[in-house]
């Protein structure tokens, strides 16, 4: 809210007991915010709220179903501490995320600049032609990386024609690589997108000033653009590591069982082990793991000031 | 950096990652038009048979028809609600304003796999309700609120404020002023906030699948063919179809929103 205080409301409007509008509609200022906003929070609290809070009780019953589902237990947790089975999938599943997102954010570091600094008056239709893809089908492009990367795939048989192969690549498909390859294709457009941001609302003059004052281009660009930048990298980062902990489609399709994440021990605690407290569990910790980062980055946002000093 | 430079490197890595972001799309689409039962290398010749054949693939169609019907609906809820919601939170001095919105945008950073479990733990086992389409599009609406919200706030930010104080200086009241100002200015931004939802809903699988009952959604029958491979080039061919309509609607959207902020001068060059 940038005109917070550049200008003073009428009093009917900042007093909050009605005033004016209370005299024309009957409802009180604060009621009518409330009824806007009510729709909204009920959804949140019935689909979000109550959902979240059932899984928290969830996760310390011995049993989803039955007479079990009445013994309160910490068997879950105390199953998760012990069993090194789900540490390393959930390691592994951090793993592969910060890989990810690692590599979504190098690869379209580039693609962002040259949009905010290169592409001119083109940069709409640029930025277009790399938004589209992100929008299409998810299941989809993941199914024609298999078409890809599969024994039968587009770089199998062009390798094998080639003759530079004469066996398909084992290592290709169903694999953690083929995760990895795949997830940092669907995950690049939304990578580009808050760095393209960030480099938009650098200063020009900033750049200018560096070279003035005898920086060389690659001064300028580690010293004053890459720093300036941070919050759009941290932001890419958020983006692709939260989506990716979780994930489980792309690893049941070509992950193969090396391949498999915490994402897809959870699916099957609730689709076939109905280990439904176990299920629980595991997605308490994901969240947890995920709401960590993001509540760290927010607080060191507010400290610093570092989205653009959006304080309230 | 009044005239932007030209940058060898930059257009031709912007050219390879267009390629690399592209050509997946571009197989899928080729193989649409294969003459093979079997989604591999090498292809075997051209054929409209997929296409053909769409209009008999029964269980798709109604899949599909599915997917518009949960779209539609759930969009139109999300839009209805996170505008309204928006309008309370570009008031001045709204109470509660950043505990609402941290909650909202908790579907936004949520993996979809936890919102999938929660929701099918609470509905089926808490309320004991059968799984239907009424619940899905219910999630939907949940995933969708948060990019309502954002989309149409940033629309009114700018002005809002003054516009309504005017017109209701000049005695029009609360409800008046939503309805002649506070409506018309946000259009652009509530038809860009419906688009982005119903792509939103029309491609979600990860959490629709945990919720699914009988009657699935297109992702969700999509996802089941791939053990039935013989029938998966149909699914290809609509795919193709599907994929050419979203890029239509995500470029409609944007225009629309671009159109939108155009016309505040306040907001460009920013």
């Amino acid at each position: 809210m940038r005109d917070e205080t550049s200008l003073n409301p009428p009093v009917s409007i900042q007093d909050g007991h009605g005033g004016i509008e209370k005299k024309l509609t009957g409802i009180p200022r604060r009621s009518q915010l409330a009824l806007l906003v009510a729709p909204s929070a009920l959804w949140l609290i019935i689909l979000l709220v109550l959902p979240l809070i059932t899984m928290i009780g969830l996760s310390f019953q011995k049993s989803a179903f039955g007479p079990d589902s009445e013994v309160f237990t910490f068997a879950s947790y105390l199953n998760f501490w012990q069993n090194s089975a789900y540490q390393s999938l959930l390691g592994k599943s951090l793993w592969i995320s910060l890989v990810v997102a690692g590599l979504s954010i190098l690869l379209a570091y580039p693609v962002a600049y040259f949009l905010a600094f290169h592409a001119g008056d083109k940069q709409s239709l640029f930025l277009n032609i790399m938004i589209i893809p992100a929008w299409t089908s998810f299941l989809l492009r993941v199914l024609a990386w298999r078409l890809i990367l599969g024994s039968n795939g587009l770089i199998n048989t062009f390798l094998m024609w080639l003759g530079v192969i004469q066996e398909p690549i084992s290592g290709l498909f169903y694999s953690v690589n083929a995760v990895i390859i795949t997830l940092v294709y669907i995950w690049i457009p939304f990578a580009a997108l808050p760095i393209y941001v960030a480099l938009l609302r650098i200063e020009p003059g900033l750049l200018e000033a560096a070279s003035d004052l005898g920086a060389k281009p690659w001064q300028g660009f580690f010293k004053v653009t890459l720093p300036l930048s941070i919050p759009g990298i941290l932001a890419a980062f958020l983006y692709v590591f939260i989506p990716t902990v979780g994930e489980y489609v792309t690893p049941a399709l070509v992950g193969g069982p090396n391949g498999l994440m915490i994402g897809n021990i959870i699916w099957d605690q609730f689709m076939r082990g109905l280990d439904w407290p176990m299920g629980a569990t595991l997605s308490l910790v994901v969240m947890l793991i995920v709401l960590l980062p993001l509540v760290f980055m927010a607080k060191a946002a507010q400290q610093t000031g570092l989205f653009g000093g959006k304080s309230e | 950096m009044n005239k932007p430079q030209t940058s060898i490197f930059g257009s031709v890595y912007f050219v390879l990652m267009a390629i690399f972001l592209y050509l997946p799309i571009f197989i899928l689409i080729v193989f649409s038009f294969n003459d093979s039962t079997v989604l591999a290398f090498p292809l075997k010749g051209f054929t409209l048979d997929w296409y053909r054949q769409l209009g008999n693939a029964r269980e798709l169609l109604i899949s599909a028809r599915n997917s518009v019907w949960v779209g539609v609906l759930s969009s139109l809820l999300a839009v209805l609600m996170g505008s309204l919601a928006a309008i309370a939170m570009t008031k001045r001095h709204m109470p509660g304003r950043n505990i609402f919105l941290s909650l909202a945008s908790v579907p936004l950073v949520m993996p979809s796999i936890v919102l999938g479990v929660a929701v099918l733990v609470f509905f089926r086992k808490v309320l004991g309700l059968e799984l239907n389409m009424w619940l899905i599009a219910a999630a939907h609406v949940l995933i969708s609120i948060p990019s309502t919200i954002l989309i149409v706030m940033a629309r009114l930010a700018d002005f809002s404020a003054n516009l309504e104080e005017a017109a209701m200086d000049l005695g029009a009241n609360y409800w008046m002023t939503l309805i002649k100002v506070t409506l018309p200015i946000s259009f652009p931004a509530l038809v860009a906030a419906f688009l982005t939802a119903f792509t939103t809903s029309f491609d979600e699988y990860a959490m629709t699948t945990l919720i699914t009952g009988t009657d699935t959604t297109l992702p969700v029958y999509l996802y089941s063919l791939l053990r039935f491979p013989r029938r998966l080039p149909v699914a290809v061919a609509m795919g193709s179809i599907i994929m050419i309509v979203s890029a239509v609607l995500v470029v409609l959207a944007e225009w629309l929103r671009r159109w939108g902020t155009a016309r505040i001068p306040k907001e460009e060059r920013v």
